[in-house]
C-alpha cells in the first residue's frame, strides 16, 4: 500500500469512528433526554404520559400516606399539585414542606409513578430546578426558604 | 500566628510561580543561562512554601481553631481526629490548595530527578508547570483564601458533612488529585515540545513515567471513589454516571489514550503530533473537571463553591489555558517531522485503533455531561442525562477495544500477523467460550448481553495469560529455559499484562454483579422473615442507638442459610447534628457467593420499616480488577526503563546535538 492510501485509510477509519460515535449518542439523546417540569409545567403544558420526565417541587403538607413499601404524596409548587407513587426506600431527608425531585412517568390516570425520588441530604438545600420552579409560581421566599 | 504565616507563604509562592514561569522562557529563548537557571530552584522553592502553608492549614484543623473562617465552616472539636485531617481537602479552599501542593510537587520532582532531561527542556516543561501553578494560586490568594479569620472567633465550628466522614473518602481526593495533577507534567512536556519543534523517541520516554504514575494514582481515586458510593449511599449501586464521576473518568479515559499513544513515539517515532494533542487535551479534561467540579454549576457532595465568580475565574483561567495551549499546537504540530506510516495490521495499527476508540468514548462522555448544561445556559430548559444515556453509548465502543487490547500485543511492530496472532490466541478463545457455555448453563434466561460481556471480560483474562506464556515461551523450550525467561521478562512488559487482566476481572465483575444480582425490597416489622437468594433475614426490629457524634436507629437481622444462623447484621440510618443532615448506613457482609447487602428506610408508621435487601454476587470483582491494574501500573513503574534516569545515555547524545 502506498503511504498516501494507508494515510486515507486511517483518516477513514477515524471518520468512521467518529460517524459511529455520534449515531450512537443520537439515537441514546432520543430516548434518554429527561426534561424537568414543575406540577404547573405537567398540568398546564400537558405533559404526554409514559414519557420519561423529571417532577420537582415540594412535598405538599398531609399528603403523604404509605402502605407497606408504596408511599404515595402530592409534590406541588403552590400553584398546581400532582399526585406521585413510589416504591421503595424513601431518602433519609423526605419530610412534607421539604424539596423533592422525583423521576418517572405520567400514568394514564394522571398519577405519576416514580421510579427514583431524590431529596438531598442537607436539610437546608433546595434542588436549583425547585427552586426556580417555585421562583416562576411567585412563592419564592428568598433566601429565608433555603 | 500560624494562619498568617500559611497565608503569607502561599503569596510568595504565587510571586515565585510567576518567576517560575517568565524567567526560564525567556531565558531558553533568548539564550541567557542565568534566567534558564531560575527554573529548578524556584519550582523547588515553590513546592517548598506550600508544603509549609499546607502544614499550617493542616495544624489550625487539627488544634480546631475556629478564629479561621475555614476551619469554623468545616470542623468540629467531636470530630475524629483523621476527618480533621481529611476535613482539610474537604471543602473548596483546601482542597484547593492540595491541588497546588500536588502540582508544585510534581514540578519539584521534575527539578530535582529529572537530571537526565536536556537542560533546555527541563527548564521549560518547570516554566509551564509554574505557569499553571498561577492560575491556581491566584485563585487561591484573590478568592478562595483558606486561613481568613472571623472576628470574634466562634466556640464551636459547623462539623464536615458526615458523608464525608468515611475512611474511603479521605484518601479519595489526595489520589485524585495526584492523577489529575500528575497529567500537568505530560501537558508541560507536550509545550515544551511544542516551543522546543521537536518530539522525539528520548521525549515519549520522559513523558511515559509521569503519565504512568498519573494514570496510576488516577485510577485508585476513581475506584476509592466508587467503593465509597456502594458503601456509603446505601444506593448499591457503585457507578451513577454523575456529572462529577464523569468528571474524574474522562482525563482518565484520555490519559490511557496517552499512556498508549506514548508507546508508539517511543518505539516507532511516528504518531507524534496525535500524542502531543492527547497530552494536552488529558490535562485540559483534567482542568474541566475541576471546573465542573468547583464551579458550583453542579449541585452534590462534591460541588462546595457556590460563589459565581470563582467560577467565571475558573472558566477564565481555562479558556486561557487551553485555547493557548491549542493555539500553539495549531501553528506548531506541521513542524513535528511526521514520522513514518505503518501497516494497519501491527502493533501500532491497533494501538492507533484503540485511541481512536477511548477518545471516541471521552468524546460521547463529554457531551452526555456537558449537554445539559449547555441546554440550560441557552435555552433555560432542565435536562437530565441518565445512565441509560451512557450505557449505550459507551458499551458500544469499549466492546470493539476489549476484544482489540488482547489482539494488540500478540501483533509485533511494523508488519503484524493477524492469523499468527490469533493462532496465538486460540487459548483464550476457548476459555471464553466455555465460560460463556457455562453461563448459559448455569443461569438459564441470562440476558445475551450478559453472556457476551462474561466472554468478554474472560478473553481479556485469557489473552493476558497467553501474552505472558508467550513471552516465557511456556509450552515452546525447556521449563528451565521458561524460569530463565520469565526471570528476564522486562517489569512493563509484565506490568502491561497485569493492567489487562485487571480490565478483564473489571468487566467481569461489572456483568456478573449485574447479571447475578437478587434485590428484594420490603416492609418488615419485628419478628418477620423475608426469603432472598436463598438466604432468609428474619428482622428482630429497630432501636436507637448513639454513636461518637450522630444518633442512629439501628435495625438488628438475622440471616439464615439452610437454617443456620450465618450473620446478623445492623443497617442504621443515622442523623448528625453538626452540620444536620441524615445518611443511611447499610449493612453489609461479603460472603464467598457474593455481598448480602441490607439498606434500612424509616419506619412505615405502624412499627415497621421498609428494607431494600440484595445478594451482590462478583461486585467486589470491580475493585479488585481496579486494584490489580494499579498493581500493573506499579509493577510497570518499577521498570528500569521507566526511571527517569534510565535513558542517561541517550540524553546527553540528544544534549550535544544543536538545538532547532
Amino acid at each position: 500500500m502506498k503511504p498516501k492510501r494507508r494515510r486515507l485509510l486511517f483518516v477513514v477509519t477515524g471518520m468512521a469512528m467518529l460517524a459511529i460515535a455520534v449515531g450512537l449518542v443520537l439515537a441514546a439523546f432520543e430516548d434518554n433526554l429527561v426534561f424537568f417540569n414543575s406540577p404547573t409545567d405537567v398540568v398546564e403544558k400537558k405533559v404526554a404520559p409514559n414519557v420519561r420526565i423529571r417532577l420537582g417541587g415540594l412535598v405538599e403538607q398531609d399528603s403523604v400516606l404509605k402502605m407497606g413499601t408504596t408511599t404515595t404524596f402530592r409534590v406541588t409548587d403552590t400553584r398546581h399539585s400532582v399526585a406521585v407513587r413510589y416504591t421503595g426506600l424513601l431518602p433519609d431527608l423526605f419530610r412534607e414542606g421539604q424539596g423533592v425531585v422525583t423521576e418517572g412517568r405520567l400514568g394514564e390516570d394522571g398519577v405519576f409513578l416514580a421510579s427514583t425520588v431524590l431529596a438531598k441530604h442537607d436539610e437546608n438545600y433546595m434542588p436549583p430546578e425547585v427552586a426556580d420552579a417555585l421562583k416562576k409560581s411567585g412563592h419564592w421566599m428568598g433566601e429565608a426558604a433555603k | 500566628m500560624i494562619p498568617e504565616l500559611g497565608h503569607f507563604s502561599v503569596i510568595l509562592a504565587l510571586v515565585v510561580a510567576i518567576v517560575q514561569g517568565t524567567f526560564p522562557l525567556v531565558g531558553t529563548s533568548r539564550r541567557v543561562p542565568s534566567w534558564t537557571a531560575v527554573a529548578q530552584p524556584a519550582a523547588l522553592a515553590q513546592a517548598a512554601l506550600l508544603a509549609f502553608s499546607f502544614a499550617c492549614l493542616t495544624y489550625v484543623y487539627v488544634t480546631s481553631d475556629f478564629s479561621v473562617l475555614n476551619v469554623w465552616q468545616n470542623s468540629h472539636t467531636e470530630k475524629p481526629l483523621l476527618y480533621k485531617i481529611s476535613g482539610v481537602w474537604g471543602n473548596h479552599e483546601g482542597s484547593l490548595l492540595l491541588w497546588v501542593l500536588i502540582l508544585a510537587l510534581f514540578g519539584a520532582a521534575v527539578a530535582g530527578f529529572g537530571r537526565n532531561i536536556p537542560p533546555v527542556l527541563r527548564a521549560r516543561v518547570i516554566a509551564v508547570q509554574g505557569l499553571v501553578a498561577v492560575g491556581f494560586l491566584g485563585l487561591l490568594v484573590f478568592m478562595s483564601n483558606p486561613f481568613e479569620r472571623v472576628v470574634p472567633a466562634p466556640l464551636e465550628g459547623n462539623g464536615l458533612n458526615p458523608l464525608l466522614q468515611d475512611p474511603g473518602l479521605a484518601f479519595h481526593p489526595p489520589f485524585l488529585y495526584l492523577g489529575y495533577v500528575g497529567f500537568s507534567i505530560a501537558f508541560s512536556f507536550a509545550i515544551a515540545a511544542l516551543i522546543d519543534g521537536r518530539v522525539d523517541a528520548a521525549w515519549a520516554r520522559w513523558v511515559r513515567p509521569w503519565t504512568l504514575a498519573a494514570w496510576t494514582f488516577l485510577t485508585i481515586g476513581i475506584a476509592l471513589g466508587s467503593w465509597w458510593a456502594y458503601y456509603e449511599l446505601g444506593w448499591g449501586g457503585w457507578w451513577f454516571w454523575d456529572p462529577v464521576e464523569n468528571a474524574s473518568f474522562m482525563p482518565w479515559l484520555a490519559g490511557t489514550a496517552l499512556l498508549h499513544s506514548a508507546i508508539v513515539v517511543e518505539r516507532r517515532d511516528t504518531l507524534k503530533a496525535w500524542t502531543v494533542l492527547l497530552a494536552i487535551l488529558t490535562f485540559s479534561l483534567s482542568l474541566l473537571g475541576t471546573f465542573i467540579v468547583r464551579s458550583g454549576v453542579l449541585n452534590s457532595v462534591h460541588a462546595f463553591a457556590t460563589d459565581p465568580s470563582r467560577g467565571v475565574f475558573i472558566l477564565a483561567f481555562l479558556v486561557i489555558a487551553i485555547g493557548g495551549a491549542l493555539t500553539l499546537y495549531a501553528s506548531r504540530a506541521a513542524k513535528l517531522a511526521p514520522g513514518g506510516l505503518f501497516a494497519p495490521i501491527s502493533r501500532e495499527g491497533t494501538l492507533v485503533l484503540n485511541n481512536l476508540l477511548l477518545m471516541a468514548a471521552t468524546g460521547t462522555v463529554l457531551l452526555g455531561t456537558m449537554y445539559p448544561l449547555f441546554l440550560d445556559a441557552v435555552t433555560g430548559e432542565k435536562v437530565t442525562v441518565g445512565p441509560p444515556f451512557f450505557n449505550s453509548t459507551f458499551a458500544p465502543l469499549m466492546a470493539p477495544l476489549v476484544i482489540l487490547m488482547t489482539i494488540g500485543p500478540m501483533l509485533p511492530w511494523k508488519r503484524g500477523d493477524l492469523s499468527g496472532a490469533l493462532a496465538r490466541l486460540k487459548f483464550a478463545a476457548l476459555l471464553a467460550a466455555i465460560t460463556a457455555a457455562l453461563t448459559l448453563y448455569v443461569t438459564a434466561g441470562i440476558p445475551p448481553l450478559a453472556v457476551g460481556g462474561i466472554a468478554l471480560g474472560t478473553w481479556v483474562v485469557g489473552g493476558a495469560l497467553a501474552d505472558v506464556a508467550e513471552r516465557w515461551g511456556v509450552g515452546r523450550v525447556q521449563w528451565r529455559d521458561v524460569v530463565a525467561r520469565a526471570v528476564n521478562t522486562p517489569r512493563a512488559a509484565l506490568g502491561a499484562a497485569i493492567a489487562h487482566a485487571g480490565v478483564g476481572v473489571l468487566i467481569l465483575g461489572i456483568t456478573g454483579s449485574l447479571a447475578w444480582e437478587t434485590e428484594r425490597l420490603e416492609a418488615m416489622k419485628p419478628g418477620q422473615s423475608v426469603e432472598f437468594a436463598g438466604y432468609t433475614a428474619v428482622f428482630d426490629g429497630a432501636r436507637p442507638a448513639r454513636g461518637p457524634n450522630y444518633d442512629a436507629i439501628r435495625g438488628t437481622f438475622r440471616i439464615y442459610q439452610d437454617n443456620a444462623l450465618i450473620a446478623v447484621m445492623e443497617p442504621e440510618t443515622r442523623r448528625f447534628a453538626n452540620p444536620p443532615m441524615a445518611t443511611t448506613e447499610a449493612a453489609i457482609r461479603p460472603r464467598f457467593g457474593g455481598d448480602i447487602y441490607i439498606a434500612m428506610g424509616e419506619s412505615t408508621g405502624d412499627g415497621g420499616f421498609a428494607a431494600r435487601l440484595y445478594r451482590k454476587p462478583m461486585i467486589h470483582w470491580i475493585w479488585s480488577g481496579a486494584l490489580i491494574m494499579v498493581l500493573g501500573g506499579l509493577l510497570s513503574l518499577s521498570d528500569r526503563r521507566h526511571r527517569v534516569g534510565a535513558p542517561a545515555r541517550r540524553a546527553a547524545a540528544a544534549a550535544l546535538a544543536p538545538a532547532e
